[in-house]
């Protein structure tokens, strides 16, 4: 059983490195008589900072909100609390928002959990697969006796953000993107984030936009999708958004119904 | 086994993204860039759009940061696949990993830790060389760390350590001369006499960083290797001391932190192109 034998030097590591009111591991010495404590020291430092790193670089508009000394020991808790649990850093922290929606003292700010949400879901269209967008005369040209029951099929890029706080415009103020100024109409806000190309784009939805993509997005019918978007909101525009879709790169492909729905009499 | 790692016997230099225009705007005098494995993990994006330009252009060297190749536990094998699959798709001239363990249990602790050298964990790393080294159809370099304490229960000189498993397994070993200038300070040893027993033969890069410096707490120097600052004389001394004795080795510049602007990193790249290139002509002559 050797594995038995050889696994404590690693687990009781592990808990000190995370545990800073743990004793440090037995069997760990310096060459001098300086104290282990404080080389060891090295090691908790390296994991705490560099996964809070991590945490920044993912999440620069949130920090701006905050301050740099606020979102440090935000993010120290978090690392602490949901280290991460693969090695793939650039996502790291997809349970951040949820964290700093219960982060007491962020209680005064009710939107960055959102402003949270949204900055992860750029990591996400970033990384996402590369895909060609649809050439818009192919719809012009689409041949069927049933547009309502065409299946979108959307760039893999595609992420949608829902709030009730004008998390679109807060992050543009904060990301360099528009300057900083009041909110003249603060209300809610639902978030596209699309990499059509190589860019990330963020931007407002339309009424019932979110609902729409989001029926889309689960595989339902168009004409299912405008129905979902209208109860939602019965401002929802169905030309402008498909429109918008289109002309913004994000239709991948247009899944036409079997044969047999048109064959009606 | 079957593809040898072969870099170019020239200097590289570590990629980062925003050097990216600097880099494609010239012909650089880079023999190849190195990127962490694991930035290039995603499906899609901005990343393989610049590695893909890269590659075209120059030698490329993949170095994993999260293999946790120095754990007792058994390897992430999903972490495995998505290797196979980034050194499938760019076919690299050398993959690369470290002598030190990142996870535990399902925990990514995202730094290079240290692990006692004895037989039991010679085996187990020799192991999982092997494993990595048949999964992905080639040889790989094994780094040696640089390190803050030490484990009571170690047996083996970390030079024995490193030689016999690249021994054991046909690894080459990827020379970190920075990381043994601030062990051997760290532990109150010799970097001299660590270069000296160092398998050399063995070698088939080398990594030249910056380092911290700071005192412990009885005044002893306590180095940190950061890789955010321009490589300290005493690096490029001992790394003239390797390559003469080497001949040309691939040289790669890492600088992680603080990033400098292009130039900056490539006056460091010819710096240590210049070292390399006198070693060739005194074998020449």
């Amino acid at each position: 059983m050797r594995e038995t034998m050889l696994a404590p030097f690693e687990t009781s590591f592990a808990d000190a490195l995370l545990n800073a009111d743990q004793p440090i591991p037995s069997g760990i010495t310096a060459h001098n008589a300086a104290v282990p404590t404080q080389r060891f020291a090295v090691y908790r430092n390296n994991v705490v900072m560099g996964l809070g790193k991590a945490l920044k670089s993912r999440f620069p508009v949130v920090e701006k909100i905050v301050g740099e000394e606020f979102f440090a020991a935000m993010a120290r808790v978090f690392v602490l609390k949901q280290p991460p649990r693969s090695p793939l850093l650039a996502i790291y922290g997809d349970e951040f928002a949820a964290f700093i929606a219960t982060f007491e003292p962020a209680r005064e700010l009710p939107y960055l959990a959102d402003v949270a949400r949204l900055e992860a879901a750029r990591t996400h269209s970033y990384h996402a697969a590369d895909a060609a967008p649809i050439d818009a005369c192919q719809l012009a040209t689409l041949d069927t006796c049933d547009v309502g029951s065409i299946r979108i099929d959307m760039h893999p890029s595609v992420g949608i953000v829902r709030s009730p706080y004008p998390i679109v415009a807060i992050w543009a103020m904060n990301s360099g993107e528009q300057e900083l100024a009041t909110i003249q109409n603060w209300r809610g806000e639902d978030a596209l984030v699309a990499r059509p190309y190589l860019e990330v784009e963020v931007r407002a939805l339309p009424p019932g936009g979110a609902a729409f993509l989001l029926a889309l997005a689960g595989g339902r019918i168009l004409s299912d999708a405008a129905e979902a978007a209208l109860a939602d909101d019965s401002n929802f525009d169905l030309t402008g958004n498909i429109a918008g879709l289109i002309g913004s790169g994000l239709v991948r492909d247009i899944v036409l119904p079997e044969p047999k729905s048109c064959q009606k009499p | 086994m079957s593809r040898a790692s072969n870099l170019p016997a020239c200097t590289g230099v570590g990629f980062k993204p925003a050097h990216f225009r600097d880099i494609l705007a010239a012909a650089q005098p880079i023999g190849f860039f190195e990127v962490h494995a694991e930035n290039y993990m995603g499906a899609g994006g901005p990343p393989h759009a610049q590695l893909g330009a890269l590659r075209e252009r120059y030698a490329l060297s993949v170095h994993g940061v999260g293999l946790s190749i120095g754990s007792m536990r058994p390897l992430n094998r999903d972490h495995l696949v998505r290797l196979k699959m980034l050194c499938d798709r760019y076919a690299p001239e050398s993959f690369s990993e470290h002598l030190a363990w990142s996870s535990h249990d399902d925990v990514y602790l995202n730094d290079l830790l240290p692990l006692p050298y004895t037989q039991q964990t010679l085996r187990r790393v020799a192991e999982h060389i092997d494993e990595v080294q048949t999964a992905l159809g080639r040889q790989m370099l094994l780094e040696n760390p640089s390190t803050y304490i030490r484990f009571d229960d170690s047996t083996i000189p970390e030079v024995d350590f490193l030689t016999e498993v690249s021994k054991r397994t046909g690894c080459g070993l990827l020379l970190d001369v920075n990381n043994v200038f601030v062990s051997a300070k760290n532990h109150g040893t010799q970097p001299l006499s660590y270069l000296d027993s160092f398998p050399l033969d063995r070698v088939k890069e080398v990594h030249l960083g910056g380092h911290d410096e700071e005192t412990d707490d009885i005044g002893a120097p306590l180095l940190i290797d950061t890789h955010g600052s321009p490589i300290a004389e005493a690096v490029w001394t001992l790394y003239a001391h390797v390559i003469a004795r080497t001949g040309p080795i691939p040289t790669l510049i890492e600088w992680d932190n603080n990033v400098p602007d292009w130039h900056t990193l490539r006056a460091e790249a010819v710096a240590a192109q210049d070292i390399l290139s006198g070693a060739s002509r005194a074998s020449a002559a």
